[in-house]
């Protein structure tokens, strides 16, 4: 680890989106870039870390990363920093007032939406933020145009001193596809120049900003109606003609090769006189965008009548198919019918936690519990409020938990009056947005118990290092936050801080009763690595012993993925209420001895698959 | 029939469907085709569903492959090809791994897996071939070999020689694994065998 990678010559290669932008923010001759994890836009990142001769880091979160970015920016060095639709929001206060002070050395930043929720809590339109911002916003339309484009919003913000925005959803940073790629260029950085009326954005200097900010975007309009990054793609049939933008373009051309199409590279700001050109050319004018219907609102303003979100939906992806739907409700034409089988009803198959999770024992003990309201966070442990746990009360954004559970606390009546009020968060969601929650909670004194799952990882993005495990984006050692100092910092009295192993159910149960009791906020951090990572150590696996199995499926209340039900069966109690039973047997070769199944299991049937291996078996307290 | 082969890879998180497509795609590319490869994998290491989309031919647009337009369905689990079996163009074949990895909301009684996945997609009158890959790989010795296998039994149905996707598979563990090139071509092997014998039932 830590040594770069020794760099792919040009030439033709098979790359994401998120691998071509990394390739040309590093060929762009950037010397910093920053990112928090968050999908799809992770692998930006990831990929940038191995390339040589620029700085890289994960930073605690999304608005750091901006800043950080910013900063280089200003002392004269490409910049770059990347993050998922969500971290744009975080960041945004930064951008609102750094697209008056402008870019010095070209600032690029890549924003990623997820349409569709692949992995996200929600579908927001970056778009905005061009608008918003008054800046420039660039949509590639696959792996290539990301390569491409990336340069192209370098030149960009440099001629125009501003920050770019190169806008990707999960359809351009998971699609690989061929990129002809370049060399690196170096960029000699320009250096600092003081200029307080510039860089100091307090209200005298940002006044006179504002028409500066104006006057830009006035001339990116001029270079919109010019620039090359938005064409037209000629077609015979001029009954319907589609203006788009992203990933929309390859669906439209697939599903209508004949129809004109008016392709958006540099959508924001739109050049107006040549789409009312295009307009005067085809009967009817449709746009085809995903989510908001932001041109098509900007365009009816212009005075161009088109079509959009009335016949196309305001959600998901327009592929091929969504697409022709679209167009034969415009034309008033019967869709046609599929010539293939019917999608056949079958069960779901939502992502669970892993085996041996050490989240599965939080999540098991608080299903146990009774009377308690949990606000949740961002990352794997949402899952806590899947099956079968059903744990959560609530999850919005990232650090939300401790808000949720002050304003739960503060704000309850007598019917929630008996509760006990806890918060669930991850050790990086703490570090990026959490700590301030906590800070809170403490000065508010909130009765709050306070879980921090620690796992020394970002475990949902694919396990990317943080403060909190040690080590830097390159995988070297790097100063570790001690979270039991941290939050007797932000004011958590020492004797209510505890550092707990998850898999220790009777403990963590104990913990969790005790510290609800007490009317003041308390931590219980818990400290097992995530089972992805090379932090963890698997330990002896288990088995049942099928004649010692009573049915009881108190193991399958721990939702462990390794344990399966081989038959079920009824049974009546002496009280005469008749009772499912479930057998199970344990996927040994998946266990990783983790020993939370064996500790409410009654009849002691889980027991070690081979006694005789030299791997200590894990060793835990039973109740 | 359309320029553009068009082929669904699906399964389940950690079963290594991402991967093969990639090798699928290493293929395709060393021909000169262009090529696009997506993935639907919301979450996909947390054993959720995973479908890997690949189109290759002279250019390729949109990188999905929409339902009714695949030429290959490969499942990696069997009520997973259930799952994506609309996906098959008429004509369209499917291959099958009848190896079954049950969910946790099975496990716990809230859903039920189907009796026969494969039953179910014969009686769709849908064209496959079945077979039973994890229990092949498990025959080698390591349960990872059944990527490998599901390569092979893929290889014969491709609008190119087998060799070109053997060669594929073999040259990627030769850079990463040369300890294991032997063992992924005899799984090769062994899925192209796997589907060889049995005749498309429709």
């Amino acid at each position: 680890m830590g040594a770069p990678m020794k760099v792919p010559a040009a030439g033709r290669m098979f790359m994401s989106g998120n691998e071509a932008v990394a390739r040309a923010v590093w060929e762009a001759g950037v010397g910093v870039a920053a990112s928090y994890p968050g999908t799809p836009a992770t692998e930006i990142l990831e990929v940038l870390a191995n390339y040589p001769d620029l700085y890289t880091e994960w930073s605690v979160n999304e608005k750091v990363s901006l800043e950080v970015a910013f900063g280089a920016s200003m002392v004269g060095t490409r910049a770059f920093c990347a993050m998922k639709h969500v971290g744009l929001n975080v960041a945004s206060d930064a951008l609102m007032t750094l697209t008056l002070t402008g870019a010095e050395a070209g600032l690029v930043i890549a924003v990623a939406d997820d349409v569709g929720l692949s992995s996200s809590q929600n579908e927001q339109d970056s778009r905005f933020w061009g608008r918003f911002a008054h800046v420039p916003v660039l949509e590639p339309a696959d792996s290539q145009e990301a390569y491409a484009m990336t340069h192209a919003a370098f030149e960009l913000s440099e001629r125009f001193r501003t920050p770019v925005i190169l806008r990707m959803t999960t359809r351009i940073c998971h699609v690989k596809g061929v990129v002809i790629s370049g060399e690196r260029v170096e960029v000699p950085t320009t250096g600092f120049t003081k200029d307080p009326q510039r860089w100091v954005m307090v209200p005298g200097h940002a006044r006179p900003r504002l028409p500066m900010m104006y006057e830009r975007e006035a001339a990116l309009r001029v270079e919109s109606e010019a620039s090359a990054l938005n064409l037209i793609v000629e077609g015979s049939d001029r009954r319907i003609g589609i203006v788009t933008s992203g990933p929309v373009f390859m669906h439209a051309r697939d599903a209508f090769p004949d129809a004109p199409v008016f392709k958006l590279g540099l959508s924001y700001p739109p050049p107006m006189d040549r789409l009312r050109e295009f307009a005067a050319s085809v009967d009817v004018l449709l746009v085809a965008e995903e989510t908001e219907p932001l041109l098509e609102t900007e365009i009816k303003a212009a005075g161009i009548a088109c079509k959009g979100k009335d016949v196309l939906p305001r959600t998901g992806e327009l592929a091929p198919d969504v697409l022709k739907t679209g167009f034969a409700r415009l034309r008033g034409e019967v869709v046609p019918e599929p010539e293939h089988v019917a999608p056949q009803p079958i069960f779901p198959r939502p992502p669970t936690l892993c085996v041996a999770c050490p989240h599965l024992g939080i999540y098991y003990t608080l299903s146990q519990m009774r009377n308690l309201l949990v606000s949740g966070d961002i990352g794997c442990y949402t899952l806590g409020a899947g099956h079968p746990w059903n744990a959560l009360d609530a999850t919005i954004s990232m650090g939300a938990s401790m808000g949720i559970a002050l304003g739960m606390d503060k704000g309850r009546g007598p019917t929630d009056a008996n509760k006990k009020v806890l918060a669930v968060i991850g050790d990086s969601t703490f570090m990026h947005m959490g700590m301030q929650g906590l800070l809170d909670i403490t000065y508010n004194r909130g009765n709050v118990t306070i879980l921090l799952l620690d796992n020394r990882t970002v475990g949902m993005t694919g396990g990317q290092d943080n403060p909190g495990s040690g080590r830097d984006i390159h995988g070297n050692d790097a100063p570790r936050v001690d979270f039991a100092k941290l939050c007797e910092a932000l004011g958590v009295k020492k004797e209510r801080i505890r550092t707990l192993d998850p898999y220790q159910l009777p403990v963590l149960f104990k913990a969790l009763r005790e510290e609800t009791k007490i009317d003041e906020p308390s931590v219980i951090i818990t400290d097992r690595p995530c089972v992805l990572i090379d932090h963890y150590e698997p330990t002896q696996a288990y088995l049942v012993e099928d004649d010692r199995c009573t049915g009881c499926g108190n193991c399958l209340d721990v939702g462990c993925p390794a344990i399966h039900v081989t038959r079920r069966g009824k049974e009546v109690k002496a009280s005469g209420k008749e009772v499912d039973l479930a057998f199970v047997r344990i996927e040994t070769a998946a266990c990783t001895g983790c020993g939370l199944c064996v500790q409410p299991c009654a009849p002691e049937a889980i027991v070690h698959a081979d006694p005789k291996k030299t791997v200590q078996p894990m060793q835990f307290v039973r109740r | 029939m359309s320029t553009i082969t068009n082929i669904i890879v699906c399964g389940v998180g950690g079963q290594g469907v991402m991967t093969a497509t990639e090798i699928l795609a290493e293929a395709a590319l060393s021909l000169g085709f262009d090529v696009k490869k997506t993935e639907v994998a919301g979450m996909s290491q947390r054993g959720g569903v995973v479908t890997s989309h690949l189109r290759f031919g002279p250019e390729v647009r949109s990188p999905q492959v929409l339902p009714g337009q695949a030429d290959l369905l490969v499942g990696f689990e069997a009520a997973e090809a259930l799952r994506w079996g609309h996906m098959l163009r008429p004509g369209g074949v499917a291959l099958v791994n009848t190896g079954r990895i049950v969910p946790p909301v099975v496990n716990i009684g809230l859903f039920d897996y189907p009796d026969d996945p494969v039953a179910q997609m014969r009686a769709l009158g849908l064209a496959l071939h079945s077979f039973d890959a994890t229990s092949l790989a498990l025959e080698l010795g390591n349960i990872r070999l059944g990527n490998t296998v599901m390569l092979g039994a893929m290889s014969d149905r491709l609008p190119f020689p087998a060799q070109v996707l053997r060669d594929a598979v073999l040259a990627r563990f030769a850079s990463r694994k040369p300890a294991l090139v032997e063992l992924n071509r005899e799984a090769f092997e062994m899925g192209r065998r796997a589907v060889s014998g049995e005749s498309v039932a429709v």
